[in-house]
């Protein structure tokens, strides 16, 4: 899927973690802030990349700004970002779900 | 009607969709059911995250035995068609219906939510639904409403929409529900689903809460919808038997215990024989006082 | 070497500091010897100076170990302006002691260890910047971490052998008679300073309310000290509050707390005449709310409520449903007032309250303790000194002392954010698994498998789940997932005591 404009899913608050998609061109680039960097912070980004490139989206720019967030919120907040960027909040991706 | 009739619903928690916070944590507080909500607790730009989200916790965080229902978006919005199709893929047990007014609107997601099964796979029937009903049409229908659909597992009255369409607001005693409450809850009981009642939401009111709690457990309701964990160990307690209704229930079911050893067709209890609305009310007495806390493994009362 | 709790620690700086490894929680009944301080003799007619910058100079020295007290805790204006002069004046090599370090102390010791001013540091705790300092190798000696208990034992024993004492007090007279409950900025309980105030060879106190003389009731007394310095503002009283104040309206919390009141009333020692140590912090508030009630209902009172102290136990102490309370701090000014305005309040010194050598300590006495962790491990041992990243920012506080008491109950949820509290192996051990008796989360609780009489006695409460510790490991586990293991040099940071003076465990440099 083709990034059309940059966008954002999620919140600041506890628990959750603001993800930023916006174009890219040399993989997947992710920008992370975490309070558990140093526990979770491949974790996080793996999920990220995995969830993106399941959505068909190679070439991103990521800023995540994580606030403890279970892998499931990672993986909502990246879906839904995505779909916003892509245009196609409308289609929710079925089988990335 | 749908299947497990049995099961207890004094509690139904409503947990805003797309706060990952409170999705996390909503299967400690022991709800019987617990409603994820993207419908009102969600902002319109943040729909599709909330089902998102919803969607990936049910799918991963462990709600114990809690009936997981969501309520969708109205048939009235875009949102409504995407909410159905990805809850059912999730798998969740209930699909609430909010603003129901008529048997058509539960019969149209009747079929959505079965197309939606066939599309994902999910066993055919496996999803059930329940309606909201908040308005007077709604109010007026309620007895066709509940009796539209095999799937249908209850009927919850939601007050805030109907006392703005009844041009009232919500007094402490209730007397502006008077009506609806015995709709709802007289077209639950004759569709055989469970009757909801709805939300209180000054959490600084406790003495409040338990007088409507009381009042509805007495009319007959199921239990009813709550905004705050912090209320169901209240509801709990409402519905609580008493030890002499415990142990009138324990004789019942030894009775029927009896009758299946001797091959007897017939239910007696010091001689005289127990019809079916006194066993009906022994078992719902003893699923309660297990619920509680109340009693053994054996159905023995425990001393407090 | 290994200790009991199977930490190794280096071999080297025990053996170069003298230090025996934690064997047991048992104190058992040794001889011990305690030391005196020096008395500089006067009448006491001189004793009272305007600058801070005078009594540095003519009390403090190269090499010197000096102390402060925490009461004042963030709103505490002595420790900064005190160490200004020390600074200024060009001191090295001190050794600080303070019973413990607040954030707003913080910026100050970073520069005084920059400076070379501090090269030593034993307290209870530390938090924020300075313990990401000290985490990150910024003091060159490991920092020696005590608990309240343990502070008063190795003053007694000469272990912190204090030469200078700073203590800040709401009023004083001129020649240093001086309590904590009247003035602007009021916290109570002297509890931690009376130690200071005994033992140091020099007593100074801070001031900004000099009274007529006799001032009772003394805390502190004119026997003990050398100079009383009058200063603008002693402390903020709006900061000297830790932490909540209010009931907390958290439902997490609410139900821990239940949980924790569940237990406390369905043990054997919940009967009249029963003690308890609750701690501040939202969850604690809400536990003293629900034994009120549990104490209404059966009838219940308890003879003393022990440990730092909240306004919700002094109202209990008002309603008559404990008898004593033993009064070592105060949290808040509702629990200060208290003190000044209730006989039945009683300041208490940190070795009555909890000094393991000696002829009994208050928590020997103690029932039933509810105390906190930021991580409890399948061995029930609690950390509550280095969070999940290895970095510094706790302390030890009354915990291993409190441990004691008949019933332990570590209350926490069972993950914070991401980061499981229940986990395979603590961080750092500061309180030893065999002083842990019950872990109360959000899911249910854990008793430790020791205590076979409250398993049998807590295995059927109502809506109280009882799972194995490792059971609730795991669960939390698979919350979270699996955390990558932290980072660590092999550099010694700080060593954390047991309250007997062994070592139960040390704090490794952070790798970034």
């Amino acid at each position: 899927m083709e990034i059309k404009e940059t966008a954002v899913a999620g919140t600041l608050e506890s628990s959750d973690i603001q993800i930023m998609v916006s174009e890219g061109t040399n993989g997947i680039a992710i920008d992370l802030q975490s309070d558990v960097e140093k526990q979770f912070g491949d974790q996080i980004r793996s999920v990220i990349t995995e969830t993106l490139n399941k959505l068909g989206v190679t070439d991103a720019k990521v800023k995540a700004v994580d606030k403890g967030a279970l892998d499931c919120v990672v993986k909502a907040r990246t879906i839904a970002a995505a779909q916003r960027a892509t245009d196609t909040t409308d289609q929710p991706a079925w089988e990335v779900l | 009607m749908a299947e497990n009739e049995e099961r207890l619903r004094r509690t139904m928690m409503f947990v805003p969709g797309n706060n990952p916070a409170m999705v996390k944590d909503a299967g400690i507080y022991g709800a019987d059911s617990i409603m994820f909500d993207l419908e009102d607790a969600v902002s319109m730009a943040e729909k599709d995250a909330a089902r998102d989200l919803v969607y990936e916790a049910l799918q991963t965080q462990d709600y114990a035995d809690a009936e997981l229902v969501v309520r969708v978006n109205g048939q009235d919005t875009t949102y409504y068609d995407n909410d159905v199709k990805a809850m059912v893929k999730a798998g969740i047990d209930v699909i609430r219906l909010p603003k129901a007014e008529t048997a058509d609107m539960v019969t149209k997601l009747d079929a959505d939510v079965a197309a939606a099964e066939k599309e994902f796979g999910r066993k055919a029937g496996s999803t059930h639904i329940m309606a909201a009903i908040e308005s007077a049409k709604g109010v007026l229908n309620a007895p066709a409403i509940a009796a539209a659909s095999d799937r249908m597992i209850g009927v919850a009255l939601s007050a805030e929409d109907y006392t703005t369409d009844m041009k009232t607001h919500r007094y402490p005693d209730g007397a502006e529900l008077e009506f609806a409450r015995n709709m709802v809850l007289h077209a639950a009981r004759a569709a055989g689903i469970a009757a909801f009642d709805t939300v209180f939401t000054n959490m600084d009111d406790t003495e409040g809460f338990y007088r409507e709690t009381r009042y509805i457990h007495q009319l007959g309701f199921d239990g009813k919808s709550l905004v705050n964990p912090r209320q169901i160990p209240m509801v709990n307690e409402v519905y609580e038997p008493t030890e002499k209704e415990i142990l009138n229930a324990k004789n019942v079911i030894n009775a029927i215990e009896e009758a299946r050893i001797k091959g007897s067709g017939v239910i007696s209890m010091n001689g005289q024989m127990v019809d079916r609305p006194v066993v009906l009310r022994a078992q719902r007495v003893m699923r309660l006082a297990k619920a509680s806390n109340l009693v053994d493994e054996e159905g023995n009362y425990l001393e407090k | 070497m290994k200790n009991s709790v199977n930490r190794d620690l280096p071999d080297d700086l025990m053996k170069d500091l003298d230090y025996k490894p934690f064997e047991t929680t048992e104190i058992g009944n040794p001889d011990i010897q305690r030391v005196a301080p020096s008395v500089h003799v006067s009448t006491g007619d001189n004793k009272l100076v305007d600058s801070i910058k005078q009594v540095v100079a003519d009390t403090v020295k190269d090499g010197m170990t000096i102390s402060f007290h925490h009461h004042f805790r963030n709103g505490d204006f002595v420790f900064n302006e005190v160490m200004r002069e020390i600074i200024d004046a060009g001191i090295k090599n001190l050794t600080l002691a303070p019973s413990s370090l607040t954030g707003v102390m913080n910026d100050m010791v970073i520069e005084a260890i920059k400076a070379g001013t501090i090269t030593n540091i034993t307290s209870s705790g530390m938090r924020g910047s300075l313990g990401d300092f000290v985490s990150h190798g910024g003091l060159k000696n490991p920092v020696i971490f005590r608990s309240h208990g343990n502070r008063a034992r190795s003053i007694e024993h000469g272990d912190i052998k204090i030469d200078v004492a700073f203590l800040g007090v709401p009023n004083a007279d001129e020649l240093g008679n001086a309590n904590g409950m009247t003035g602007n900025a009021v916290f109570g309980s002297l509890g931690y300073a009376l130690m200071d105030a005994q033992y140091a060879n020099k007593v100074v106190l801070l001031t900004d309310n000099i009274v007529s003389y006799p001032n009772t009731p003394a805390s502190i007394k004119q026997t003990q000290v050398d100079y009383v310095v009058k200063v603008d503002k002693v402390g903020d009283p709006d900061k000297i509050g830790s932490g909540a104040t209010r009931f907390t309206k958290d439902p997490k919390e609410l139900k821990i707390a239940s949980t924790v009141n569940d237990v406390i009333v369905n043990s054997p020692y919940f009967k009249q005449g029963f003690s308890f140590q609750t701690g501040s912090g939202g969850a604690a508030l809400a536990v003293t709310r629900y034994l009120r009630q549990a104490m209404l209902d059966n009838k219940i009172t308890a003879s003393f409520a022990l440990g730092g102290i909240t306004k919700p136990t002094t109202d209990l102490l008002k309603e008559g449903l404990v008898d004593k309370v033993m009064d070592v701090q105060d949290f808040d000014k509702g629990a200060a007032e208290s003190m000044h305005s209730n006989p039945n309040q009683q300041e208490i010194d940190a070795s009555w309250y909890a000094d393991p050598d000696n002829k009994g300590a208050m928590v020997d006495q103690l029932d039933v303790a509810i105390l906190s962790a930021l991580e409890i491990d399948t061995k029930f041992n609690v950390n509550v000194m280095s969070g999940s990243d290895g970095v510094i920012r706790g302390a030890i506080g009354g915990h291993q002392d409190a441990g004691t008491a008949k019933l332990t109950i570590i209350s926490a949820p069972l993950v914070r954010g991401r980061i499981a509290t229940v986990v395979p192996d603590v961080t750092t051990v500061v309180t030893p698994g065999d002083s842990v008796d019950v872990l109360v989360t959000e899911y249910g609780i854990a008793i430790n498998p020791k205590r076979k009489d409250l398993q049998a006695s807590l295995s059927n409460l109502p809506g109280v789940p009882v799972f194995t510790i490792e059971e609730l490991q795991q669960l939390a586990e698979k919350k979270v997932g699996t955390p990558k293991p932290l980072a660590f040099t092999d550099r010694t940071v700080a060593l954390i005591e047991y309250r007997d003076g062994t070592i139960i465990d040390t704090i490794k440099e952070v790798k970034d």
